[in-house]
Protein backbone atom coordinates (compact mmCIF):
# COMPACT_ATOMS: atom_id res chain seq x y z
CA UNK A 1 0.00 0.00 0.00
CA UNK A 2 2.57 2.70 1.17
CA UNK A 3 5.29 3.70 -1.25
CA UNK A 4 8.24 1.94 -0.85
CA UNK A 5 9.92 5.13 -1.11
CA UNK A 6 8.74 6.59 2.46
CA UNK A 7 10.82 5.24 5.06
CA UNK A 8 9.80 4.47 8.70
CA UNK A 9 11.47 6.27 11.69
CA UNK A 10 11.82 5.36 15.12
CA UNK A 11 12.74 7.55 18.55
CA UNK A 12 16.46 5.27 18.10
CA UNK A 13 17.02 6.66 14.84
CA UNK A 14 15.03 9.86 14.52
CA UNK A 15 17.22 12.56 15.34
CA UNK A 16 20.30 11.14 13.40
CA UNK A 17 17.51 10.61 10.05
CA UNK A 18 16.37 14.15 10.13
CA UNK A 19 19.94 15.60 10.72
CA UNK A 20 20.68 15.42 6.72
CA UNK A 21 19.07 17.52 3.79
CA UNK A 22 14.97 18.10 3.56
CA UNK A 23 13.21 15.30 5.34
CA UNK A 24 9.08 15.40 5.76
CA UNK A 25 8.39 13.19 9.06
CA UNK A 26 4.48 11.91 9.02
CA UNK A 27 3.50 11.58 12.52
CA UNK A 28 0.04 8.94 12.72
CA UNK A 29 -1.33 6.43 14.56
CA UNK A 30 -3.51 3.01 13.21
CA UNK A 31 -6.45 4.24 14.71
CA UNK A 32 -6.61 7.68 13.24
CA UNK A 33 -9.07 8.34 10.58
CA UNK A 34 -7.18 11.38 9.09
CA UNK A 35 -4.03 10.11 8.97
CA UNK A 36 -5.55 7.60 6.55
CA UNK A 37 -6.84 10.40 4.65
CA UNK A 38 -3.12 11.97 4.57
CA UNK A 39 -1.41 9.05 3.99
CA UNK A 40 -1.74 8.68 0.39
CA UNK A 41 -0.82 12.57 0.07
CA UNK A 42 2.58 11.54 1.80
CA UNK A 43 3.37 8.86 -0.50
CA UNK A 44 2.49 10.96 -3.91
CA UNK A 45 4.82 13.73 -2.17
CA UNK A 46 7.89 10.92 -1.53
CA UNK A 47 7.33 9.22 -5.76
CA UNK A 48 7.43 13.31 -6.87
CA UNK A 49 10.27 14.62 -4.79
CA UNK A 50 12.55 11.08 -4.95
CA UNK A 51 16.01 12.94 -4.58
CA UNK A 52 15.17 15.76 -2.97
CA UNK A 53 13.57 15.15 -0.25
CA UNK A 54 13.10 12.31 2.48
CA UNK A 55 9.65 11.14 3.66
CA UNK A 56 9.46 9.29 6.63
CA UNK A 57 6.41 8.17 8.83
CA UNK A 58 6.63 8.04 12.92
CA UNK A 59 3.76 5.21 14.85
CA UNK A 60 3.32 7.50 17.73
CA UNK A 61 1.98 4.45 19.58
CA UNK A 62 5.65 2.77 18.98
CA UNK A 63 7.69 5.81 19.53
CA UNK A 64 6.19 7.94 22.23
CA UNK A 65 9.46 10.04 22.78
CA UNK A 66 9.82 11.99 19.35
CA UNK A 67 6.10 13.20 19.30
CA UNK A 68 6.79 13.93 22.97
CA UNK A 69 10.01 15.79 22.24
CA UNK A 70 8.15 18.00 19.24
CA UNK A 71 5.35 18.64 21.46
CA UNK A 72 2.87 16.61 18.95
CA UNK A 73 -0.21 16.91 20.94
CA UNK A 74 -2.69 16.00 17.73
CA UNK A 75 -2.34 13.60 14.41
CA UNK A 76 -1.62 13.68 11.44
CA UNK A 77 0.84 16.27 12.39
CA UNK A 78 3.63 16.38 9.33
CA UNK A 79 7.06 17.99 10.38
CA UNK A 80 9.65 19.75 7.68
CA UNK A 81 13.20 19.89 8.82
CA UNK A 82 16.05 21.00 6.74
CA UNK A 83 19.56 19.81 7.99
CA UNK A 84 18.19 18.83 11.46
CA UNK A 85 16.09 22.58 12.13
CA UNK A 86 12.19 22.12 12.42
CA UNK A 87 11.36 24.58 9.55
CA UNK A 88 7.35 23.72 8.67
CA UNK A 89 4.48 22.50 11.01
CA UNK A 90 1.46 21.47 10.10
CA UNK A 91 -1.51 19.80 12.19
CA UNK A 92 -4.25 18.04 10.10
CA UNK A 93 -5.39 17.74 7.40
CA UNK A 94 -3.80 19.54 3.94
CA UNK A 95 -3.77 19.64 0.66
CA UNK A 96 -1.07 18.07 -1.80
CA UNK A 97 -0.33 21.50 -3.33
CA UNK A 98 -0.02 23.28 -0.39
CA UNK A 99 2.47 20.64 1.00
CA UNK A 100 4.12 21.21 -2.39
CA UNK A 101 4.19 24.52 -1.76
CA UNK A 102 5.89 24.36 1.97
CA UNK A 103 8.49 21.80 0.68
CA UNK A 104 9.24 24.03 -2.46
CA UNK A 105 9.85 26.98 -0.15
CA UNK A 106 12.48 24.81 1.60
CA UNK A 107 14.31 23.10 -1.77
CA UNK B 1 -1.99 15.91 -13.73
CA UNK B 2 -3.95 15.49 -17.09
CA UNK B 3 -5.79 18.97 -18.61
CA UNK B 4 -9.04 19.67 -19.62
CA UNK B 5 -10.89 17.54 -22.40
CA UNK B 6 -14.28 17.05 -23.69
CA UNK B 7 -14.10 13.65 -21.86
CA UNK B 8 -14.33 15.52 -18.66
CA UNK B 9 -18.20 16.61 -19.24
CA UNK B 10 -20.26 14.39 -16.88
CA UNK B 11 -24.06 14.22 -16.34
CA UNK B 12 -23.83 14.51 -12.71
CA UNK B 13 -21.04 15.54 -10.77
CA UNK B 14 -21.08 15.52 -6.62
CA UNK B 15 -18.69 17.22 -4.37
CA UNK B 16 -18.42 15.96 -1.04
CA UNK B 17 -18.35 12.01 -0.01
CA UNK B 18 -20.36 11.54 3.38
CA UNK B 19 -24.18 10.07 3.51
CA UNK B 20 -25.53 12.38 1.37
CA UNK B 21 -22.87 12.67 -1.57
CA UNK B 22 -22.60 8.64 -1.63
CA UNK B 23 -26.37 8.31 -1.33
CA UNK B 24 -26.27 10.82 -3.98
CA UNK B 25 -23.45 8.98 -6.16
CA UNK B 26 -25.77 5.45 -5.60
CA UNK B 27 -28.39 6.96 -6.95
CA UNK B 28 -27.34 8.41 -10.01
CA UNK B 29 -24.78 5.59 -10.75
CA UNK B 30 -28.27 3.27 -10.74
CA UNK B 31 -29.86 6.06 -12.63
CA UNK B 32 -27.27 5.09 -15.39
CA UNK B 33 -25.95 9.00 -15.40
CA UNK B 34 -21.86 7.38 -14.74
CA UNK B 35 -21.85 9.87 -11.73
CA UNK B 36 -18.19 11.62 -10.81
CA UNK B 37 -17.89 12.41 -7.21
CA UNK B 38 -15.21 14.52 -5.65
CA UNK B 39 -14.60 12.96 -1.96
CA UNK B 40 -12.67 16.16 -1.02
CA UNK B 41 -9.74 16.26 1.57
CA UNK B 42 -11.99 15.38 4.62
CA UNK B 43 -13.28 12.14 2.68
CA UNK B 44 -15.99 10.19 4.20
CA UNK B 45 -17.13 13.27 6.07
CA UNK B 46 -17.74 13.66 9.79
CA UNK B 47 -18.51 10.14 10.60
CA UNK B 48 -14.59 9.66 10.15
CA UNK B 49 -14.21 11.17 13.08
CA UNK B 50 -16.96 9.38 15.05
CA UNK B 51 -16.83 5.66 16.63
CA UNK B 52 -19.89 3.74 17.26
CA UNK B 53 -22.98 4.98 15.14
CA UNK B 54 -25.81 3.49 17.36
CA UNK B 55 -28.69 5.62 15.29
CA UNK B 56 -28.24 4.17 11.34
CA UNK B 57 -31.63 2.24 10.76
CA UNK B 58 -30.62 -1.01 9.95
CA UNK B 59 -27.54 -1.54 12.38
CA UNK B 60 -29.34 -2.60 15.67
CA UNK B 61 -25.59 -3.36 17.67
CA UNK B 62 -24.35 -0.17 15.86
CA UNK B 63 -21.77 0.21 13.07
CA UNK B 64 -18.54 1.97 13.36
CA UNK B 65 -18.40 5.39 11.68
CA UNK B 66 -15.77 4.91 9.19
CA UNK B 67 -17.11 1.05 8.33
CA UNK B 68 -20.35 2.50 7.42
CA UNK B 69 -18.88 4.85 5.15
CA UNK B 70 -16.64 2.51 3.65
CA UNK B 71 -19.65 0.09 3.01
CA UNK B 72 -21.50 3.20 1.18
CA UNK B 73 -18.55 4.38 -0.81
CA UNK B 74 -17.96 0.42 -1.76
CA UNK B 75 -21.56 0.41 -2.57
CA UNK B 76 -21.75 3.17 -4.62
CA UNK B 77 -18.71 1.62 -7.05
CA UNK B 78 -19.82 -1.01 -6.97
CA UNK B 79 -23.10 0.10 -9.17
CA UNK B 80 -20.20 2.45 -11.35
CA UNK B 81 -20.23 5.85 -9.68
CA UNK B 82 -16.15 6.88 -10.35
CA UNK B 83 -14.86 8.21 -7.38
CA UNK B 84 -11.85 11.11 -7.65
CA UNK B 85 -9.77 11.70 -4.63
CA UNK B 86 -9.31 15.41 -4.83
CA UNK B 87 -10.32 18.89 -3.41
CA UNK B 88 -12.45 21.02 -5.40
CA UNK B 89 -10.67 24.11 -5.94
CA UNK B 90 -13.19 26.20 -7.53
CA UNK B 91 -16.71 26.40 -9.52
CA UNK B 92 -18.32 28.79 -12.01
CA UNK B 93 -22.23 27.63 -12.23
CA UNK B 94 -22.75 31.14 -14.05
CA UNK B 95 -23.74 29.00 -17.06
CA UNK B 96 -24.16 25.22 -18.01
CA UNK B 97 -22.60 23.27 -18.21
CA UNK B 98 -21.01 24.16 -14.89
CA UNK B 99 -17.03 24.34 -14.68
CA UNK B 100 -15.26 22.38 -11.59
CA UNK B 101 -11.91 22.70 -11.50
CA UNK B 102 -9.44 20.39 -9.38
CA UNK B 103 -6.10 21.59 -9.14
CA UNK B 104 -5.11 22.10 -12.89
CA UNK B 105 -7.90 19.37 -13.71
CA UNK B 106 -11.11 21.12 -14.80
CA UNK B 107 -14.36 19.00 -15.24
CA UNK B 108 -17.75 20.33 -16.41
CA UNK B 109 -21.14 19.07 -15.47
CA UNK B 110 -25.02 18.97 -16.69
CA UNK B 111 -25.66 18.80 -13.31
CA UNK B 112 -23.63 19.23 -9.73
CA UNK B 113 -25.18 18.28 -6.48
CA UNK B 114 -23.33 19.61 -3.41
CA UNK B 115 -22.91 17.68 -0.16
CA UNK B 116 -19.92 19.05 1.01
CA UNK B 117 -20.95 19.13 4.78
CA UNK B 118 -20.00 21.16 7.29
CA UNK B 119 -16.74 21.38 9.59
CA UNK B 120 -16.36 21.55 13.01
CA UNK B 121 -16.57 25.17 14.41
CA UNK B 122 -13.62 26.95 16.53
CA UNK B 123 -13.96 29.23 19.20
CA UNK B 124 -13.44 32.66 18.38
CA UNK B 125 -10.45 33.46 19.69
CA UNK B 126 -7.81 33.25 17.70
CA UNK B 127 -5.65 31.42 19.97
CA UNK B 128 -7.55 28.51 19.89
CA UNK B 129 -6.44 27.95 16.11
CA UNK B 130 -2.72 28.83 17.09
CA UNK B 131 -2.66 26.02 19.67
CA UNK B 132 -4.39 23.54 17.00
CA UNK B 133 -2.01 20.19 17.63
CA UNK B 134 -0.74 21.57 20.90
CA UNK B 135 -3.49 20.89 23.06
CA UNK B 136 -6.60 22.32 21.76
CA UNK B 137 -8.79 19.97 18.96
CA UNK B 138 -11.79 19.50 17.54
CA UNK B 139 -11.39 15.59 17.07
CA UNK B 140 -11.09 13.41 20.66
CA UNK B 141 -11.07 10.34 18.68
CA UNK B 142 -7.91 11.63 16.77
CA UNK B 143 -5.89 13.52 19.54
CA UNK B 144 -7.39 11.88 23.06
CA UNK B 145 -4.43 9.42 22.78
CA UNK B 146 -2.01 12.40 23.72
CA UNK B 147 -3.76 13.22 27.37
CA UNK B 148 -3.99 9.67 28.71
CA UNK B 149 -3.89 10.29 32.55
CA UNK B 150 -3.77 14.32 31.93
CA UNK B 151 -6.92 16.64 32.83
CA UNK B 152 -8.78 18.07 30.13
CA UNK B 153 -11.97 20.32 29.46
CA UNK B 154 -14.54 20.23 26.64
CA UNK B 155 -16.54 22.98 25.56
CA UNK B 156 -20.20 22.94 24.57
CA UNK B 157 -23.28 21.59 25.58
CA UNK B 158 -24.83 19.05 22.46
CA UNK B 159 -24.43 15.36 21.50
CA UNK B 160 -20.62 16.38 19.70
CA UNK B 161 -19.26 17.72 23.32
CA UNK B 162 -20.87 14.59 25.47
CA UNK B 163 -19.57 12.15 22.87
CA UNK B 164 -16.39 13.86 23.32
CA UNK B 165 -16.29 13.70 27.08
CA UNK B 166 -17.38 10.25 27.43
CA UNK B 167 -14.77 8.91 24.73
CA UNK B 168 -12.10 11.13 26.43
CA UNK B 169 -13.36 10.11 30.28
CA UNK B 170 -11.58 7.13 29.45
CA UNK B 171 -8.05 8.14 28.99
CA UNK B 172 -7.99 11.31 31.01
CA UNK B 173 -7.86 11.93 35.09
CA UNK B 174 -10.54 14.28 34.50
CA UNK B 175 -13.18 15.75 32.16
CA UNK B 176 -14.72 18.96 32.64
CA UNK B 177 -17.52 20.12 30.32
CA UNK B 178 -17.47 23.88 30.36
CA UNK B 179 -20.60 25.18 29.07
CA UNK B 180 -21.95 28.56 28.69
CA UNK B 181 -26.05 27.59 29.94
CA UNK B 182 -27.35 26.24 32.88
CA UNK B 183 -28.47 23.14 30.65
CA UNK B 184 -27.57 20.90 28.31
CA UNK B 185 -28.46 20.67 24.54
CA UNK B 186 -27.47 16.95 23.70
CA UNK B 187 -30.14 14.34 23.76
CA UNK B 188 -30.82 12.31 27.08
CA UNK B 189 -29.39 9.44 26.54
CA UNK B 190 -26.01 10.87 25.77
CA UNK B 191 -26.67 13.28 28.83
CA UNK B 192 -27.69 10.16 31.12
CA UNK B 193 -24.26 8.80 29.87
CA UNK B 194 -21.91 11.58 30.37
CA UNK B 195 -23.59 12.63 34.12
CA UNK B 196 -23.62 9.46 34.70
CA UNK B 197 -19.48 9.17 33.96
CA UNK B 198 -17.53 9.36 37.39
CA UNK B 199 -14.82 11.27 36.17
CA UNK B 200 -16.78 14.20 34.07
CA UNK B 201 -18.00 17.05 35.52
CA UNK B 202 -19.70 20.49 34.67
CA UNK B 203 -18.90 24.07 34.89
CA UNK B 204 -21.94 25.67 34.23
CA UNK B 205 -22.76 29.26 32.36
CA UNK B 206 -19.29 29.44 31.99
CA UNK B 207 -17.58 30.98 28.38
CA UNK B 208 -13.98 30.36 27.37
CA UNK B 209 -12.84 33.78 26.75
CA UNK B 210 -9.05 32.84 26.65
CA UNK B 211 -6.78 29.57 26.30
CA UNK B 212 -2.93 29.84 27.98
CA UNK B 213 -0.18 29.26 27.03
CA UNK B 214 1.14 30.93 23.83
CA UNK B 215 4.47 31.30 24.80
CA UNK B 216 5.08 27.88 25.81
CA UNK B 217 2.84 26.67 22.84
CA UNK B 218 1.04 24.52 24.66
CA UNK B 219 -2.36 24.75 26.70
CA UNK B 220 -1.78 25.07 30.41
CA UNK B 221 -5.31 26.43 31.39
CA UNK B 222 -8.26 28.11 30.25
CA UNK B 223 -9.82 31.46 31.54
CA UNK B 224 -13.20 31.10 31.76
CA UNK B 225 -16.03 34.23 32.40
CA UNK B 226 -19.36 33.54 34.27
CA UNK B 227 -22.12 34.78 32.02
CA UNK B 228 -24.03 35.62 34.85
CA UNK B 229 -22.11 37.31 37.19
CA UNK B 230 -18.87 37.80 34.88
CA UNK B 231 -16.71 36.61 37.57
CA UNK B 232 -13.51 35.34 35.81
CA UNK B 233 -12.00 32.10 37.14
CA UNK B 234 -8.54 29.44 36.02
CA UNK B 235 -9.16 26.28 34.78
CA UNK B 236 -5.97 23.95 34.48
CA UNK B 237 -5.76 21.44 32.29
CA UNK B 238 -3.57 19.88 29.67
CA UNK B 239 -6.13 19.80 26.83
CA UNK B 240 -9.37 21.37 25.44
CA UNK B 241 -11.96 19.60 23.18
CA UNK B 242 -13.92 22.18 21.40
CA UNK B 243 -17.68 20.74 20.43
CA UNK B 244 -19.82 23.88 19.59
CA UNK B 245 -21.29 22.64 16.68
CA UNK B 246 -19.87 23.37 13.14
CA UNK B 247 -19.85 25.50 10.01
CA UNK B 248 -21.18 24.65 6.19
CA UNK B 249 -18.80 24.41 3.90
CA UNK B 250 -19.87 26.82 1.12
CA UNK B 251 -17.22 29.06 0.73
CA UNK B 252 -17.13 27.58 -3.14
CA UNK B 253 -20.56 28.84 -3.50
CA UNK B 254 -20.00 32.84 -2.55
CA UNK B 255 -21.58 34.77 -4.61
CA UNK B 256 -22.68 32.12 -6.50
CA UNK B 257 -25.56 30.58 -4.80
CA UNK B 258 -28.26 31.57 -1.79
CA UNK B 259 -27.26 31.09 1.77
CA UNK B 260 -28.56 31.51 4.68
CA UNK B 261 -26.86 34.71 7.02
CA UNK B 262 -25.21 31.39 8.54
CA UNK B 263 -23.54 29.89 5.28
CA UNK B 264 -25.84 27.32 5.26
CA UNK B 265 -27.13 26.99 1.50
CA UNK B 266 -30.86 27.95 0.56
CA UNK B 267 -32.77 25.19 -0.86
CA UNK B 268 -36.52 24.73 -1.70
CA UNK B 269 -38.74 22.08 -3.36
CA UNK B 270 -36.88 19.62 -2.12
CA UNK B 271 -33.24 19.39 -2.75
CA UNK B 272 -33.10 22.83 -5.30
CA UNK B 273 -30.67 25.47 -5.06
CA UNK B 274 -30.60 29.04 -6.35
CA UNK B 275 -29.12 27.77 -9.88
CA UNK B 276 -31.25 25.08 -11.65
CA UNK B 277 -29.46 22.25 -11.92
CA UNK B 278 -27.24 22.94 -8.77
CA UNK B 279 -28.42 20.91 -6.08
CA UNK B 280 -27.52 20.60 -2.54
CA UNK B 281 -28.10 17.67 0.24
CA UNK B 282 -26.81 17.47 3.89
CA UNK B 283 -25.65 19.28 6.40
CA UNK B 284 -24.30 21.79 3.82
CA UNK B 285 -28.11 22.76 3.46
CA UNK B 286 -29.56 21.59 6.89
CA UNK B 287 -28.29 23.34 10.01
CA UNK B 288 -31.37 21.65 11.87
CA UNK B 289 -31.69 17.83 11.56
CA UNK B 290 -27.72 17.14 10.47
CA UNK B 291 -28.31 13.21 11.11
CA UNK B 292 -26.21 10.99 8.89
CA UNK B 293 -29.70 9.21 8.15
CA UNK B 294 -31.37 12.73 7.15
CA UNK B 295 -28.12 13.51 4.72
CA UNK B 296 -28.48 10.08 3.25
CA UNK B 297 -32.25 10.63 2.94
CA UNK B 298 -31.43 14.20 1.34
CA UNK B 299 -29.06 12.67 -1.09
CA UNK B 300 -31.25 10.43 -2.64
CA UNK B 301 -33.56 13.24 -3.05
CA UNK B 302 -30.95 15.32 -5.06
CA UNK B 303 -29.92 12.48 -6.96
CA UNK B 304 -33.40 11.96 -8.13
CA UNK B 305 -34.09 15.85 -8.45
CA UNK B 306 -31.04 15.80 -10.73
CA UNK B 307 -32.03 12.37 -12.97
CA UNK B 308 -35.63 14.44 -13.48
CA UNK B 309 -33.89 17.58 -14.66
CA UNK B 310 -31.56 16.33 -16.87
CA UNK B 311 -34.70 14.33 -18.19
CA UNK B 312 -36.61 17.16 -18.42
CA UNK B 313 -39.19 16.39 -15.90
CA UNK B 314 -37.69 18.58 -12.87
CA UNK B 315 -41.33 20.58 -13.31
CA UNK B 316 -41.13 24.06 -11.70
CA UNK B 317 -43.18 24.13 -8.60
CA UNK B 318 -41.19 27.48 -7.53
CA UNK B 319 -45.04 28.64 -6.87
CA UNK B 320 -46.13 25.94 -4.67
CA UNK B 321 -44.88 23.85 -2.35
CA UNK B 322 -46.63 20.81 -3.33
CA UNK B 323 -47.09 19.99 -7.47
CA UNK B 324 -50.44 20.48 -8.24
CA UNK B 325 -51.59 16.79 -8.41
CA UNK B 326 -53.55 16.82 -11.85
CA UNK B 327 -52.69 19.90 -13.80
CA UNK B 328 -50.23 20.25 -15.74
CA UNK B 329 -47.07 22.90 -13.93
CA UNK B 330 -46.42 26.47 -14.96
CA UNK B 331 -42.84 25.76 -17.48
Amino acid sequence: MASEKVKVFTDANFGEEVKNGIVLVDFWATWCAPCRRIAPIVDQLAEEYTGKLTVAKVDIDENPMTPSKFMVRGIPTLLLFKNGDLKETVVGLETKDRLAQLIDKHL
Amino acid sequence: MSTASPSHRQQVVIIGSGPAGLTAALYTSRANLEPLLIEGIEAGGQLMLTTLVENYPGFRAGVMGPDLMGEMRAQAQHFGAAILQGDVTSVDLSKRPFTINVGQTVYTADTLIIATGASAKWLDLGVDRKLSGRGVSTCATCDGFFFKGLPVAVVGGGDTAMEEAIYLSKLATSVTVVHRRNSLRASKVMQDKAMSTPNISFLWNKEVIDIKDLDQGKVTSLVLRDTQTGAQSDLAVDGVFIGIGHTPNTALFKGQLAMHDNGYLKTHDGSRTSVPGVFAAGDVQDHVYRQAVTAAGSGCMAAIDAERFLSGTLHDTSHSIHPPPSTSSPS
